[in-house]
């Protein structure tokens, strides 16, 4: 049977996890649109899931050679958003990682660090530029509350950027001892 | 060697000699795998940058028409050989002077 759940994520480590924690209890991820997954009733614990942010969206050539390279190493390549891919494999197949080594994590994070560094500049732009003209006389009732609409999400990627920062200075602190 | 080679990393050293013979990543990763005694896994993404740097370098190079079909092999160059035996020249350094000093032969 289907089910269908409806969740917006921000943080794809939270959303990792917590779809781990449904393939855990027989509730396996099978689609992706805007906010909503569609699962699939399996055996608990029958797979493992990973998200990773592509360099190009999934569906370009470079992305497609990518999929079609992890999929030959026995895994699924379930869902994309964008440059977001969701990869699974079979539990009985053994852990399931696509990063082992610190360069290729480090590699991942900075790219998810570039991504809300992006978001959060672009809405800083937006919201820098509605609260000027909103400020500037007359008054734009309308262009002030746009500002402070934008205000939470500007927050938010300027918090998911640091996050991937923090994540960014531990992989360099891990690598000056160890490689893995 | 005509340039200075860093110290490999364990998953390019074993990808190495992995590619003594013709492997495609799937391939690699379970020789990878037994030849450390489970001890050391790629993952795919991982191994996919590892393949396509490796590649750059002329270390190891793609199989015209192996054996995987679909799936691309590859195998180990004359310079990713010379590159394994300088990496085990800088092993059994590492490996002599460890065992001297901590077996308490040197003080």
């Amino acid at each position: 049977m289907k089910h269908i759940i409806r969740k917006a994520f921000w943080n794809y480590e939270k959303e990792e996890k917590w779809l781990n924690s449904l393939s855990a209890k027989g509730l396996a991820m099978t689609d992706y649109s805007w906010c909503r997954y569609v699962f699939e009733e399996t055996l608990p614990g029958e797979y493992i899931y990973r998200i990773e942010l592509l360099e190009k969206p999934a569906p370009h050539p470079e992305s497609r050679q990518y999929i079609a390279f992890i999929e030959d190493t026995g895994a699924e390549f379930v869902a994309s958003y964008m440059r977001w891919a969701y990869f699974r494999k079979k539990a009985e197949d053994g852990p399931f990682e696509l990063f082992t080594d610190i360069d290729s994590r480090l590699i991942h994070s900075r790219r998810v660090r570039a991504l809300w560094a992006a978001c959060a500049a672009a809405e800083f732009a937006i919201m820098g530029a509605n609260f000027a003209v909103g400020f500037m006389p007359p008054v734009s009732e309308l262009n002030l509350i746009l500002a402070a609409a934008i205000c939470p999400f500007f927050i938010m990627f300027a918090y998911l950027a640091a996050h991937q920062s923090r994540r960014v200075k531990e992989l360099k602190r891990r690598r000056k001892i160890t490689e893995g | 060697m005509d340039e200075m080679q860093g110290a490999l990393t364990e998953g390019v050293y074993y990808t190495l000699l992995a590619l003594y013979r013709p492997l495609h990543g799937y391939g690699i990763m379970q020789t990878v795998r037994s030849l450390s005694g489970g001890r050391v896994t790629l993952g795919a993404g991982t191994l996919y940058g590892a393949l396509f740097a490796l590649v750059e370098k002329g270390w190891i190079r793609p199989r015209e028409g192996g054996a995987g079909g679909r799936r691309k092999e590859y195998e180990i160059t004359q310079r990713g050989r010379a590159a394994v035996k300088a990496e085990i020249k800088r092993l059994e350094e590492l490996l002599e002077n460890g065992k001297k000093i901590d077996g308490g032969e040197i003080q």
